[in-house]
């Protein structure tokens, strides 16, 4: 465990050691911001809640997390950093785990920063806040299941763009699964039990289901499986392919 | 202990190792040359446990590399070819950082960071973003990682690429200061630092160890091993003496240097040649009042031993 922590600390410092992290957290709350009251029309909806706030959230991922995890295991590559690392006594696991540990515990960070929407509602209204609260739970953990996809991307290549791309199709994969549009294009060619497993499998199905106030097991479980597969997945994958 | 034994590295067609093996024990320093591409860092990189070898096995002080690797690491210092390090970092945060990978805290640490810095020079810049650091700088953090936890065995791929000749001097001074205890391997394109540091010298080409000797033996091999070499005050000289030199008794062969200046003489092959030859040469210069700049013997040529070896040698 030393390892995971050793490692996750160097990662944050080094995410703020850069302007990435800054010019990430201002991009993230602009665009929050433009969703939210251009895009949600979240006056106009005269309801004091956050809803339109969190429904843009899954595709606000799909641009913003590939951005975080590009770098986890290709700019290591790139630069050689890897044969460094490991090499230290720290095993693969702990080193993929402390790094996305990092990478999501910044990625939350940033959602917390948006706290001034949620002062905001609750100046303009009296809205949910248990509904809120598990909004801000189910992004977090989206974020997560975005970013071991991330890991896994990054661990495959050396360069930055090609993690950022592949992230960003695999992640669009899971959360267009669970799109009416694409359940209802599937099911005139699949069986229904098919459509519904591939819809099961969907960011969007578990997200809404937990912004709607409900943290499902079901949910929980998808998520941090989702967490766990992308991560053995990245073990894997630089088991295989080290030093290449 | 360090153990290596038949191992072997295929790159998909390419064999980068083919059947290395070797033994080290505390206080051996081995010096690992070859020409580029000869494999000295697959070679380090198998051993470190960053790749895994094709067949064959590293033990690192009774710790198998392949199913242990976390507790040979724990013995291991190692210095990448290129010193990559975490360019955002400074030394002083680097430092901390891998001695608190390693296990090290407290006081222990502090003390250990403030040695290291201390016998890398590294105070000047001990708060400057790595990226900005010079080559040899960047080298020199490099080096202070692989030693921060005073490693059993430490192995460095070309350490001292990009020092400058009094840097180069305290790493071959860090090196042979190290206690007898430790195991050391070192690649490096400075053959004369092989003679100035190592105890033990291993040539590889193409994947295969060709030589493996102490860099004594090595210089033996050369040609020019004891040979004597005179030098005359000008050209003419040098062809005013030559042929009478080069009849004299047990002299087997002799050879003018580049500059023109410089006339070798190479002994036979019978017991004592060498020595005669010598002492024949000083006679014959007395007695003919030549005029020379100066005499001696030589040890032996490595680079030429290199080539040789390696099969680079170039036929004149
Ligand atoms: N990841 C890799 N994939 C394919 N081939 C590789 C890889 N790494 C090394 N090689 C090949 O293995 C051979 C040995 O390379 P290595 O880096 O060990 O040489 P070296 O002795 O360290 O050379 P140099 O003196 O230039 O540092 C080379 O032919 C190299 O191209
Ligand atoms: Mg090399």
């Amino acid at each position: 465990m030393n390892g995971v922590s050793v490692i996750l600390k160097r990662e944050l410092l080094s995410y703020f050691a850069t302007p990435l992290a800054y010019v990430f957290i201002f991009i993230f709350l602009v665009l929050s911001g433009v969703f939210t009251f251009y895009l949600g029309n979240f006056f106009e909806r005269e309801q004091a809640d956050l809803t339109p706030f969190f429904s843009f959230h899954p595709w606000l991922y799909l641009f913003l997390v590939p951005a975080i995890s590009m770098r986890l295991w290709s700019e290591e590559r790139k630069t050689g950093t890897i044969e460094l690392l490991m090499t230290l006594p720290v095993s693969r696991i702990d080193a993929v785990l402390g790094k996305f540990l990092a990478a999501w515990l910044f990625a939350g960070f940033a959602l917390l920063l948006t706290f001034p929407l949620w002062i905001t509602v609750n100046y303009l209204g009296d809205p949910d806040n248990g509904v809120i609260f598990t909004s801000y739970l189910g992004s977090f953990l989206m974020a997560g299941g975005f970013l071991a996809i991330g890991s896994c991307m990054s661990a495959l290549t050396r360069s930055q763009v090609i993690a950022f791309i592949g992230c960003g199709i695999v992640c669009l994969l899971f959360v267009l699964a669970g799109f009416q549009m694409v359940t209802g294009l599937l099911r005139d060619w699949l069986p229904l039990f098919l459509v519904d497993t591939i819809a099961s499998l969907s960011f969007l199905m578990h997200f809404s289901a937990v912004s709607r106030g409900v943290v499902g097991l079901a949910d929980l479980v998808y998520f941090l499986s989702m967490i766990g597969v992308w991560l053995a997945a990245t073990v894997v994958v630089l088991e295989i392919k080290q030093a290449d | 202990m360090l153990e290596v034994s038949h191992l072997h590295k295929q790159f998909g067609d390419l064999t980068a190792i083919n059947d290395i093996s070797f033994k080290l024990v505390p206080g051996e320093i081995l010096g690992f040359l070859g020409p580029n591409g000869a494999g000295k860092s697959t070679t380090m990189k198998v051993i470190t446990g960053f790749l895994a070898p094709s067949s064959g096995t590293v033990t690192v002080w009774g710790c198998d590399v392949a199913t242990d690797p976390l507790g040979a690491q724990k013995h291991l210092g190692y210095l990448p070819e290129g010193a990559p390090l975490y360019e955002e970092m400074t030394p002083r945060t680097f430092l901390a950082f891998i001695a608190e990978v390693r296990g090290i805290t407290g006081a222990e640490s502090a003390d250990r960071i403030r040695s290291v810095v201390s016998t890398m020079s590294l105070e000047a810049v001990l708060d400057q973003r790595i990226e900005t650091l010079s080559k040899g700088f960047k080298r020199r953090v490099g080096l202070a990682q692989a030693i921060l936890h005073d490693p059993d065995v430490l192995i460095l791929d070309e350490p001292t690429d990009g020092l400058d000749p009094v840097q180069k001097h305290h790493v071959r001074e860090m090196i042979q200061g190290l206690s007898k205890d430790k195991i050391v391997i070192i690649s490096t394109h400075i053959l004369e630092e092989v003679t100035a540091v190592c105890s033990r010298a291993i040539i590889i080409a193409g994947g295969s160890v060709l030589a493996d000797c102490t860099p004594d033996e090595l210089e033996s091999r050369s040609r020019y091993h004891l040979a004597t070499t005179i030098r005359f005050s000008g050209e003419e000289q040098l062809n005013t003496h030559r042929d009478a030199l080069s009849t004299l008794e047990d002299v087997s062969g002799t050879d003018v240097s580049a500059s023109s200046v410089e006339l070798t003489l190479f002994p036979g092959e019978t017991e004592g040649s060498s020595q005669r030859v010598a002492q024949q040469a000083v006679e014959y210069l007395r007695g003919h009042d030549a005029d020379v700049t100066g005499i001696f013997q030589e040890r032996g040529r490595l680079d030429e031993v290199f080539r040789e070896i390696t099969g680079l040698e170039v036929r004149h």
